[in-house]
């Protein structure tokens, strides 16, 4: 379908007038180019890949390249979780189930207290959560109860990267619990909680307001 | 180095078979018959007049004499440094590409990659890496850095940091794949989709949001990395290229992207990736890497042999687009020269810059910084402390020194 439509553009999709005048204007600006000084090799910008064509053909409308995906193939890959909560899945968890779970697939690593050691994170601590002094000492250790600005993030995140060596192995219930025992271990909801799709995306990370996005310019100013 | 002292090296080496005087490799695997294939290390002869020269092979190798390495470093999730001290121009050799990753480097079989491309998008695909190749090309060379580059260098600066371990992070490539803008257009992004949620298939599952506005500029989807596909490490069979962008986010072994009405959150874009500053804030999206340059040489380990004429030479690199001017102090910071740039100077890319100095055998520092096209200029050790903080986590990139001793050692200096 894209390539018989590709040949009605380049064969009789444009009048004879339209390609001399095309053409016309293609030599000017390699004249022009030249003339610059610079190497007429298309560069890419904006629309790149239309201007990694060669010369004189029109892009279609569409390449007929790919497949339609399946209900099923999408929903298998599409396991981000966002800040709204948006791909939470059913399931709910809580902080006793939580504590096992951690206990068996995450204490190895992590330690029994969530202390971390030199490979992997700290995840418990409230240190400096109120100061926010992060910027004046590199030894602040960042943990889940002083810097993560989305509670959602941890479902994320535990869910598509953990346990290091199995990842993407927890059910959604393990997950589940696990951020109910992370949240409440870092002093940001209590134990009674059960952790579940409605509840997650209204949890309020201490660190929240801190985070502003980049006021960057370039230009004079280093900020 | 003298041919003698390696020619005594390789005859000591256990698995070498020496083959004194004899230069043909199929003369020698004659002699050697039916035994065990093994590594045919001749003897460097002392007149490769004299002597016919190797055969030819079926794939080059690095002389004998240049043994560039990765410094791999970090227990689970480490990373990996180029050896910039050991190159020259701008392009990084693909097996010297810096390396980092989350859980490992994926394998994947390129026949049975699949690239899915859905939420707001009038028709959905999932794309093979054969149509993937299928769409036009673009071919473009620019910089990838870690935004975490620089860190220890900053932090806990040594004496016997190289330039690898200073600023190793970094790597400029001649990239080859699709415009992520013509496969957008293939797919039709709906009205309100603003940013791009991309994730890899490695076992960290990766993934970054990215403004859609990037992707319509200049984001690529690389499957070939100087001239030949993809090295694993660097994100094998296809990857994101965000030209100027923080390394995390040219997501590596690209299996999805969801175009999407606001960013995921995730966890590279939280709790890593954002930059603590004075005034209890974390700055967060900041995603450009600003204008900075490396004297590679001479730089530790290398040591000047005596005064006189020497180059200083390095690289300068800016994600706000090209490198327009390189200055070099060699009085500790107190007056400065402008140094050549070797062109042509590509935008979003290293540029290598040169100076010409003449050593008079005293001790002092030398430095350089760089100034990009929009009037950016690297700021200086005690203005991006004072600025952003001793405790920041990313983006470091204040002007680097060396000390230069009276015995021609060269030490880093902060």
């Amino acid at each position: 379908m894209g390539a018989s439509f590709l040949m009605d553009r380049t064969t009789s999709g444009q009048r004879p007038a339209d390609r001399v005048a095309f053409h016309a204007a293609v030599i000017c600006m390699l004249v022009f180019l030249f003339a610059c000084g610079e190497s007429p090799r298309t560069e890419p910008g904006p629309g790149g890949g239309d201007k990694g064509m060669s010369a004189g053909t029109p892009l279609p409308e569409s390449f007929g390249l790919g497949a339609a995906p399946s209900a099923q193939r999408v929903s298998a890959l599409d396991i981000d979780v966002n800040a709204a909560g948006t791909g939470l899945p059913d399931g709910s968890g809580t902080y006793a189930q939580g504590a096992v779970v951690y206990g068996q697939k995450c204490a190895l690593c992590h330690g029994a207290k969530g202390e971390g050691n030199a490979a992997f994170p700290r995840l418990i601590g409230i240190e400096h959560r109120q100061d926010f002094a992060f910027s004046d000492d590199p030894k602040l250790q960042k943990t889940i109860g002083n810097y993560w600005p989305y509670a959602t993030t941890l479902y994320d995140y535990i869910n598509r990267a953990m346990p290091f060596s199995t990842p993407g192995s927890l059910r959604p219930a393990e997950v589940y619990s696990l951020v109910a025992f992370l949240l409440s271990e870092n002093a940001v909801v209590s134990r009674s909680v059960v952790m579940d799709r409605e509840s997650l995306p209204r949890v309020v990370m201490p660190a929240r307001s801190h985070f502003k996005p980049d006021d960057r310019t370039g230009g004079s100013s280093f900020r | 180095m003298s041919g003698k002292r390696i020619s005594r090296r390789a005859a000591l080496g256990a698995a070498a078979v020496t083959i004194g005087g004899i230069g043909s490799g199929a003369i020698a695997r004659q002699l050697l018959g039916a035994q065990a294939p093994a590594p045919l290390v001749p003897s460097v002869p002392d007149d490769a007049t004299k002597v016919p020269g190797l055969p030819s092979g079926p794939l080059g190798v690095r002389s004998r004499f240049e043994n560039p390495t990765l410094a791999p470093s970090g227990v689970a999730t480490g990373a990996s440094f180029t050896p910039l001290q050991d190159l020259t121009g701008t392009i990084t050799p693909s097996d010297l590409h810096f390396q980092r990753h989350h859980n490992g480097i994926a394998t994947i079989d390129p026949g049975k990659y699949e690239l899915l491309i859905h939420g707001m998008a009038e028709r959905p695909r999932v794309f093979t890496l054969q149509d993937l190749r299928r769409f036009p090309s673009v071919t473009r060379t620019c910089f990838i850095e870690c935004s975490g580059n620089g860190r220890a260098a900053f932090r806990d600066p040594k004496p016997d940091m190289s330039p690898q371990l200073v600023d190793g992070l970094t790597s400029n490539t001649e990239w080859t794949g699709v415009m992520v803008s013509t496969l957008l257009r293939e797919v039709g992004a709906r009205n309100g989709a603003t940013w791009v949620l991309a994730e890899g298939g490695d076992a960290a599952v990766l993934s970054r949001s990215i403004p859609i506005a990037k992707m319509r500029d200049d984001a690529m989807i690389a499957f070939a990395q100087n001239g030949e596909p993809l090295r694993e490490a660097n994100g094998y069979p296809a990857r994101l290229v965000l030209p100027g962008y923080e390394g995390n986010m040219c997501v590596k072994w690209l299996r999805r992207l969801e175009l999407v009405d606001q960013p995921n959150m995730s966890r590279d874009e939280t709790s890593k990736y954002t930059d603590p500053l004075p005034g209890g804030i974390a700055r967060q999206f900041s995603f450009v890497m600003d204008a900075k340059s490396l004297i590679t040489s001479p730089a530790f380990p290398s040591r000047l042999s005596g005064p006189g004429w020497w180059q200083i030479r390095g690289i300068a690199w800016t994600g706000r687009g090209r490198i327009v001017r390189v200055e070099v102090s060699t009085d500790g910071g107190r007056t400065w020269v402008q140094a050549g740039l070797q062109g042509p100077v590509l935008s979003m890319a290293h540029t290598r810059f040169e100076l010409p100095w003449k050593w008079n055998g005293a001790a002092t520092r030398i430095m350089s910084r760089a100034y990009d096209e929009t009037g950016y200029v690297q700021p200086s050790v005690d203005t991006f402390r004072k600025v952003r903080g001793r405790g920041t986590d990313f983006h470091f990139n204040a002007v680097r020194s060396w000390r230069i001793e009276r015995d021609g050692r060269v030490l880093f200096d902060g």
